[in-house]
């Protein structure tokens, strides 16, 4: 197929007047097929410290509790903590139990698998405000099929086994839906 | 608008692909630096400093590529400053170029935004593992999806608006040479038979991934009007700019009507005197990597009241023979090289006014708004643009 026929109106990647080369002083034979592309693989291992207010975060996590901080100002609970407050800039000085009992505030459906550790598609990848807490942790969905979630459904952590536990939010394997009635939507506007 | 006038004299894009492989990436640069230059009539040695923008180190896994750029960005022995702002970063590296002539510092900057999204993962790149944040198991489409459904749940917008934007931007794309994606065969039907990604979210209702360079100069009022003396080209005299941002997460935040957006529209029109952005803006280039955030945008912008946004797009109210045209250019769901996209919607806004945009030029277009957004819908930048001097 040519770019005609795709409807991709020629324009020049080389515009004229932008390019004069010099003929080389050593000849080399360009052929028709220059070097285009390299693969260069990168990684990178970082050693993290995550400082004070997210060590008493995940040492809660290893003991399956959700610890966050208060904002000394609007006396909301920030959860993963920094430890200090986003709003108004002040250090969170007082923790706070929250959860693990949760309400979804918003989700989607991925069907397309990437990322670490990603599950099978389709799953559901959720906000979840746990009870007491003023903002949403990322999850994804299990025990349920993805066309029953819902907006304002209640939720609670899966937590890995006892001897897995780490200081990690891996710990929760997914999140299932528990019998009680919905949060009104209107109720987790501002808490994503 | 506080400082000395400031006008975009020369407007300089690549040819935006999948993967520009022809050149490497200072021969991508120095596409869109000519054409600018060209269309500026100037060269080089014209330009005072040179600002630029691009997307994240980490998407194309090499540190501080300006600095072994610099012969190729023009900027040898001169001023060279980088922006960074994620998604947003071609905006404002495009409202720091102002600032460098509205300072009265300089008289004419070179600024240029640019991504090769075919070098790396970006997606990957957006999923970071534990512990450095929460993690975000499917990119950027995982990440915004969320609110495009609370946004469809508070409006009662029909599942077809978010198909209507990407039919019209990706038809918008037809009319411009240097869009990346030209699908002369795409209809309503073959985007709602698109695979679905990110539920609510389909293929064709997603922005692609680009490779591209977009550049422009900027000049003062006497140098603007040399220029267009020289060129014949009528300068984009800049009304207004605009930045603000919001934490990515803070409780009362709404990521589907974000405060960060309404204060940046409301700051940018009151400079530029616009008291009713619909009747009094002429053509807008909006940031909509997803169908749906053109209505979002729409109402967050001041366009239409919260929740009827959908409505202009389902009247054809933006459609380039609407009364508010919305991505003639075909916006980001066409074209989408991050580093570059934000300062392409502040440049297109700029042909508009200038008269330049060939075959998806708004006939007498006179104010035109260009609007960049990123990281997680936290970061604003915005300009007007027009073709009297403000």
């Amino acid at each position: 197929m040519t770019a005609d026929d795709r409807g991709d109106r020629s324009i020049s990647t080389l515009p004229e007047g932008l390019w004069t080369q010099p003929t080389p002083s050593v000849p080399v034979d360009l052929g028709d097929d220059p070097v285009r592309r390299q693969v260069v693989p990168a990684s990178m291992r970082y050693d993290y410290t995550p400082g004070l207010a997210s060590t008493r975060f995940l040492r809660g996590l290893a003991e399956k509790r959700f610890l966050g901080e208060r904002c000394p100002e609007t006396g909301e609970v920030y959860i993963p903590p920094r430890g200090v407050s986003p709003v108004s800039g002040l250090p969170t000085t007082e923790q706070v139990e929250v959860g693990p009992k949760a309400t979804i505030t918003s989700f989607c459906v991925v069907h397309i698998g990437f990322g670490f550790n990603a599950p099978p598609t389709p799953f559901v990848s959720a906000l979840f405000l746990p009870d007491g807490a003023a903002v949403s942790l990322y999850g994804t969905m299990g025990e349920v099929s993805h066309d029953q979630v819902r907006i304002g459904m209640r939720v609670e952590p899966v937590w890995v086994d006892d001897d897995q536990l780490t200081e990690s939010m891996e710990n929760i394997r997914y999140w299932r839906p528990i019998d009680e009635p919905d949060v009104p939507a209107e109720q987790l506007k501002g808490h994503m | 608008m506080a400082g000395n006038r400031v006008a975009v004299v020369g407007v300089g894009q690549t040819k935006y692909a999948a993967v520009r492989d022809d050149v490497s990436l200072p021969g991508l640069l120095r596409e869109a630096v000519f054409r600018a230059l060209d269309d500026a009539h100037m060269t080089m040695d014209d330009i005072d400093a040179v600002v630029v923008g691009k997307a994240p180190d980490f998407f194309e896994g090499m540190m501080m590529p300006e600095s072994y750029l610099a012969e190729a960005l023009g900027a040898v022995g001169k001023p060279l400053f980088r922006v960074h702002t994620a998604g947003s970063v071609g905006g404002s590296t495009a409202l720091v170029a102002a600032t460098h002539v509205q300072s009265g510092v300089h008289d004419r900057v070179l600024t240029i935004g640019w991504q090769q999204q075919s070098v790396s993962e970006a997606m990957w790149a957006l999923s970071f593992p534990i512990p450095f944040q929460q993690q975000l198991v499917a990119g950027a489409g995982g990440y915004f999806a969320p609110f495009i459904r609370e946004y469809i749940r508070r409006s009662n917008a029909p599942d077809h608006i978010g198909i209507q934007v990407a039919l019209k931007d990706r038809l918008n794309a037809l009319k411009n040479p240097y869009a990346h994606l030209h699908e002369p065969d795409i209809t309503f039907e073959s985007i709602e038979e698109s695979f679905m990604l990110w539920e609510p979210i389909r293929y064709s209702e997603t922005c692609p991934g680009s490779d591209g360079a977009i550049a422009l100069v900027l000049a003062s009022e006497d140098a603007a009007e040399a220029a267009a003396a020289s060129s014949g080209v009528p300068p984009a005299w800049i009304h207004g700019t605009a930045m603000r941002s919001e934490p990515a997460t803070a409780s009362g935040r709404d990521q589907v009507n974000p405060d960060a957006g309404k204060e940046c529209a409301a700051d940018v029109y009151a400079q530029a005197g616009i008291t009713d952005p619909r009747r009094q803006v002429d053509v807008v280039e909006m940031y909509v990597p997803f169908s749906w955030y053109e209505p979002m945008w729409l109402e967050n912008l001041g366009f239409a009241p919260e929740g009827e946004g959908w409505k202009l797009t389902e009247d054809g109210v933006t459609q380039m023979t609407g009364d508010l045209p919305v991505n003639c250019s075909g916006g980001v769901l066409s074209t989408n090289p991050i580093g570059a996209s934000g300062m392409i919607r502040f440049g297109e806004a700029a042909l508009q006014v200038r008269g330049q945009a060939g075959d998806h030029q708004v006939d007498g277009a006179r104010v035109a708004v260009g609007h960049a957004y990123g990281g997680a819908a936290q970061f604003y930048a915005m300009w007007v643009v027009g073709s009297e001097k403000p």
